[in-house]
């Protein structure tokens, strides 16, 4: 007697990118492919040093589940990881070491700063709290909430998904990139 | 002989006399301060003495006391007698503009790091000390944080409610 599979059926799949379709081929171009492919595989490197991380753990977790968004594979080391995700307060002396993490990851590398603290100081308007990570490195999106529920992050991820997604695979090399990462004195 | 507060007070004033000053016991602790030239000799004498003891430094830190003109800055040293279970509170007072008081470390290896961390909030250099640099603040700090003399950071920033930082003016305070 057969044992019953139940087969899912309900797997969602990416859309497919626009191009042109033949009988055997489909051409469209590069940065459409590889956007598609680098936002459904987001490798996230999870810096959290407070509450906030607390959230992130629930999103992590089989309730809320981010592996949905293809980001299941977390990577603590930074040389493995395109997206650093920067959650709680971030005290000025952790500054340099957050710093130096954003560095040794390789490019493309996105940030997404969860919650008040990360984003500008939140209640800690004081002189040993770092007002905000991005006075020291380039922040792509922000999440607001003290902290957010893990639907923000959700939403958060979301949208880093939708700038990797859209960017041009010259935009790392563009003068105005560059310039950026001057005004952040980086090389 | 079970020790008090008041053998304590009179063992001290026998041995110091007139140097003792503000004796008084606030919720039951006897506090006390000397000339801060005079620090380690107490100390020394609360921890040698066969029946003070004063062993265990609970805790050292120090407190800014703008008004006192000549003596803005207080080192307070909490001590513990361990056998008898008796706590005081001794302080030594100190300029701000020369906070020089020397170091406990030689009695007490714990006050190593307090003493550090005294440095670091509020200044006081502990003469004698063998590592006296910041130990929780960045070390490109120029300021004590913990002194009374700085504004709240960056008064003139907008991107926060200034009503929910001390900044503005309180509108729900009105004496």
């Amino acid at each position: 007697m057969g044992r019953p599979v139940r087969f899912n059926t309900k797997v969602k799949m990416v859309e497919m990118p626009e191009g042109q379709t033949g009988e055997g081929y489909f051409a469209t171009s590069f940065d459409k492919v590889i956007g598609l492919a680098r936002k459904n595989s987001l490798w996230p490197l999870p810096f959290a040093t407070s509450c906030c991380g607390i959230e992130f753990m629930a999103t992590m977790g089989s309730h809320y589940d981010i592996a949905r968004f293809g980001s299941e594979r977390l990577g603590f080391t930074p040389r493995q990881c395109d997206l650093l995700m920067v959650m709680g307060t971030i005290a000025k002396k952790m500054g340099p070491i957050l710093r130096e993490v954003y560095l040794q990851m390789s490019e493309p590398r996105w940030v997404l700063a969860v919650g008040a603290c990360a984003s500008s100081g939140g209640i800690f308007d004081t002189y040993s709290v770092l007002q905000g990570i991005d006075q020291i490195i380039p922040v792509d999106v922000y999440v607001p909430g003290c902290p957010p529920r893990p639907e923000g992050i959700l939403d958060g991820l979301m949208r880093i998904q939708e700038l990797v997604g859209n960017e041009s695979l010259r935009h790392r090399n563009s003068e105005q990139y560059q310039d950026l990462m001057d005004a952040y004195g980086i090389q | 002989m079970a020790l008090t507060n008041e053998n304590i007070t009179q063992r001290l004033t026998e041995k110091f006399g007139e140097d003792l000053s503000e004796v008084e016991e606030p919720y039951g602790l006897l506090t006390f301060s000397a000339p801060k030239l005079l620090n380690l000799k107490v100390l020394q004498f609360l921890y040698d003495d066969p029946e003070l003891r004063f062993q265990f430094l609970t805790d050292l830190t120090a407190v800014h006391y703008p008004d006192r003109k000549g003596a803005e800055l207080a080192v307070v040293y909490l001590l513990h007698n361990m056998r008898d279970n008796i706590r005081i509170r001794f302080k030594v007072y100190t300029d701000i503009r020369e906070p020089d008081v020397f170091s406990a470390t030689a009695l007490f290896a714990s006050a190593n790091w307090m003493e550090r961390e005294t440095f670091d909030f509020f200044g006081v250099r502990f003469v004698g000390h063998p590592n006296l640099k910041r130990i929780l603040n960045v070390d490109e700090m120029d300021y004590f944080p913990l002194r009374k003399e700085y504004p709240l950071e960056d008064q003139t920033r907008v991107d926060k409610d200034d009503d929910m930082f001390g900044r503005g003016t309180d509108k729900w305070f009105q004496p």
